[in-house]
């Protein structure tokens, strides 16, 4: 059996983690569900957690992220509760990319409407024969 | 398609492959297969004294043991890339990302191995936000949709 662990990361306005805990438990599908500060971890088998997920995205397809992680709920390797505090490792990403979840989901919105950005023009770095030109200018107004 | 991230713990990255019909490759499940293969030997990770000695096809044996066993996880995820998506200079560089030289070294092996690939700087702003998941919808959309899982 194929067993994978996914983290369900909410930010949404309408759905909160206590309904999609609900939802899944609805299921009655044979998978350990967590419920945690930042979403949900469910861990079960492959094919069962994708479809389970699969639907629970369709609650709030803009608010509602998941992920991959390696290991199952309550580890005690990975978990604060055994390991005295702290922040758990991988918590740092996930906080850095959790301040920016409302942008990728107002992005994914505009996608969705067929917006298409306009592309910022990036700065370049001098270029070296553009630099000898300004050079050979500046020696010559001398 | 096989798609590699970087930062290969992001959640953004591996939600957007995911989410356009593509295979993130991430380092998660590299750490899963270990930490749920029977019989730990040395845990969290399960790095065993074989992990490094696989690390040596990428970096000599006087590199430090922490690069040789961080390329033991991501060989598997560079072996397997069709495509990568690489997101500039990461504010993050924790836990398995957090070796500036095997992120320097799997960077370079990435863009050494010629596959299609797309560079991006973390979004600040809801414009940038725009662009930065306009760019990856229309670079996966470029490639050929991910094979049906078996």
């Amino acid at each position: 059996m194929d067993t994978i662990t996914k983290m369900v990361v909410i930010n949404s306005q309408k759905v909160l983690p206590s309904d999609v805990v609900i939802k899944l438990y609805e299921s009655n599908a044979d998978v350990m569900i967590k419920e945690t500060c930042f979403g949900i971890i469910v861990s079960g088998e492959r094919t069962i957690v994708d479809s389970l997920l699969g639907s629970i995205r369709k609650m709030d397809p803009y608010g509602i992220f998941i992920k991959e992680r390696g290991l199952a709920p309550g580890e005690p390797y990975r978990c604060r509760a055994t390991r005295r505090g702290g922040a758990r490792p991988g918590f740092h990403t996930l906080e850095t990319e959790d301040k920016i979840l409302p942008y990728i989901a107002s992005a994914l919105k505009a996608l969705d409407k067929g917006e298409v950005p306009q592309q910022k023009k990036r700065k370049t770095k001098l270029d070296v024969e553009k630099l000898k030109e300004i050079i050979k200018e500046a020696e010559a107004s001398q | 398609m096989k798609v590699f991230i970087y930062p290969t713990n992001s959640l953004i990255l591996s939600d957007l492959v995911e989410r356009f019909g593509h295979e993130p490759l991430a380092i998660m499940s590299e750490i899963g297969k270990r930490v749920r293969s029977q019989g730990l030997d040395s845990p969290p990770l399960n790095i065993t004294p074989e992990e490094p000695k696989l690390g040596l096809k990428y970096a000599a044996v006087e590199v430090p043991s922490g690069v040789r066993g961080r390329m033991a996880l991501f060989d598997p995820l560079l072996s397997k890339a069709d495509a990568a998506i690489i997101v500039r200079d990461p504010v993050t560089s924790f836990g398995c990302m957090g070796c500036a030289r095997t992120n320097e070294l799997v960077n370079f092996l990435i863009r050494a191995k010629k596959i299609p690939l797309l560079e991006l700087d973390y979004p600040s702003t809801e414009e940038d936000a725009k662009e930065f998941v306009y760019k990856i919808s229309e670079f996966l959309k470029s490639l050929k949709p991910a094979e049906e899982k078996k």
